[in-house]
């Protein structure tokens, strides 16, 4: 394997000083992605080289924010993996139902396609007032996006098409008012969710959870990080608790795997075991 | 090495690892583009045909000689310096993820002139940008005869694209394969050999 090039060293210096002012550190996300991210990032700037810009960006917050969102921000759609949120409905709900109340931690929730997602989920099979969502994310800026709940028009055949796949039952149309190039989704979907910054690197974890969604998130970590979300959402759920990851992230090989069953195979719906 | 397919690339994939060896000295890593709410049969339906081990790629997994990877449904594949696999949900590259430039460019990054870059039949364009890469870091490109191929557009968007090195037939692909290949694997080994 070759040690690499001046991008790299310009790479490496860069995130050093990003963490000694910033405190964030992307020294524990995976090189391969972090650069494509950094990379399209500079090229979208007016610099040519990561050493060009890193001046500016060590001593301008607001520059920093910039690269920032540039690098954190994780695509996603409403009922990613219909296959899942069926299982999620058939097989998770009726367990969630047999609690008068229950909490859910959605960690690394982007733009809240995923969290709303639940929450229609959630409203259609009668938990309407009975769940608290909090879904959290590193970038404030894509938080505030997911707390106005307003998504490109473009999108919705694709989400639509997803939702029916999911087992949805009526029409997703009813879920949103298109406003020219944009749908604006309903208000009823965001009184039970809060949107909160949680940073998976250094932040705590959030207390007795009936359900952990983290999808596609740890994806970009190194193992070392990998293993220090999966501490965190471990120790916040209960017993009993249900741990949902992305279609290519799994318990396997690890030692609290052993903590849990898989509930539906190869969608990585886990479930806490008692005591 | 790395491959990257579209439109007919079942039977171009199929046809081509068919040919290689069991004990051939590198790891293969694969982009066949596929829709992304299908449940993907492609790695099992490979393996049962090729003498070579055909796995569809996990997260960190280790890039192992002899074996085959092809990229999941709906995530691009990417190599790490450590060499490892890893995945990425981010957006579309080239209107498609997996995305073959995706692929390309990070293992060019970090195989540098080891790197054998394949670009066989499909009906897009992907691919061309990341073989230019590969390239500019001193691989290898080969391109699948337009004439050849299901689909020309991806081979000849390829050839336009960069100065390629071979322009051939499936049929002559193995052997060449095979001939490149052994050179290849020695520097990736000692090099890795070094570092670790």
């Amino acid at each position: 394997m070759k040690s690499g090039g001046v991008d790299d060293v310009e790479i490496r210096l860069l995130l050093e000083g990003v963490q000694e002012i910033y405190g964030y550190d992307f020294r524990d996300y995976a090189d391969a992605s972090i650069k494509r991210r950094l990379t399209h990032w500079l090229a979208e700037s007016e610099f040519d080289t990561f050493s060009q810009a890193q001046s500016l960006l060590l001593r301008d917050r607001s520059a920093f924010e910039s690269l920032l969102r540039g690098i954190t921000v994780n695509v996603t759609e409403m009922f990613r993996d219909p296959a899942f949120f069926r299982a999620v409905r058939e097989q998770v709900v009726p367990f969630l139902k047999t609690y008068p109340f229950v909490k859910i931690w959605h960690a690394g929730c982007a733009t809240g396609e995923e969290a709303y997602s639940m929450a229609i989920l959630l409203n259609e099979e009668g938990m309407a007032g009975r769940y608290r969502m909090y879904a959290t994310d590193i970038n404030e800026a894509v938080l505030q996006k997911a707390a106005e709940g307003v998504m490109p028009i473009t999108e919705m055949q694709r989400f639509t098409r997803n939702y029916q796949k999911s087992g949805g039952r009526v029409s997703f149309a009813d879920y949103y008012t298109a406003r020219y190039d944009r749908a604006i989704l309903s208000p009823a979907l965001k009184k039970d969710i809060v949107f909160a910054p949680h940073n998976l690197a250094v932040d705590g974890e959030f207390g007795e959870m009936n359900m952990v969604l983290c999808r596609n998130v740890m994806i970009y970590f190194k193992p070392a990080l990998k293993e220090r979300c999966l501490h965190l959402f471990d120790s916040s759920l209960l017993g009993g608790g249900v741990l949902c990851l992305g279609l290519k992230e799994s318990l396997e090989r690890r030692k609290m795997g052993e903590r849990y069953e898989e509930l539906a195979p190869p969608l990585r719906i886990y479930r806490k075991r008692y005591g | 090495m790395v491959i990257g397919v579209s439109t007919g690339g079942l039977q171009a994939l199929q046809k081509l690892l068919g040919q290689l060896p069991a004990d051939f000295p590198l790891p293969i890593l694969i982009v066949q583009h596929m829709r992304p709410d299908v449940e993907s049969g492609l790695a099992k339906l490979l393996d049962a045909n090729c003498f070579l081990r055909v796995k569809e790629a996990d997260e960190q997994d280790e890039i192992l000689p002899g074996t085959v990877y092809l990229a999941p449904p709906n995530y691009h594949l990417l190599v790490e310096r450590e060499g490892l696999l890893s995945l990425s949900a981010d957006p579309y590259v080239s209107f498609a993820r997996p995305s073959v430039d995706v692929l390309f460019e990070s293992a060019a990054e970090v195989f540098g002139p080891d790197l054998i870059g394949v670009v066989l039949t499909g009906a897009n364009f992907d691919g061309s940008l990341g073989l230019k890469t590969i390239k500019q870091k001193g691989g290898v490109a080969i391109v699948q005869d337009p004439a050849d191929a299901e689909a020309r557009q991806m081979p000849q968007a390829a050839i336009a694209a960069t100065g390629v090195d071979y322009v051939v037939a499936l049929d002559g692909m193995a052997a060449l394969l095979q001939m490149l290949a052994p050179k290849r694997a020695s520097m990736s080994h000692n090099i890795r050999g070094r570092n670790a």
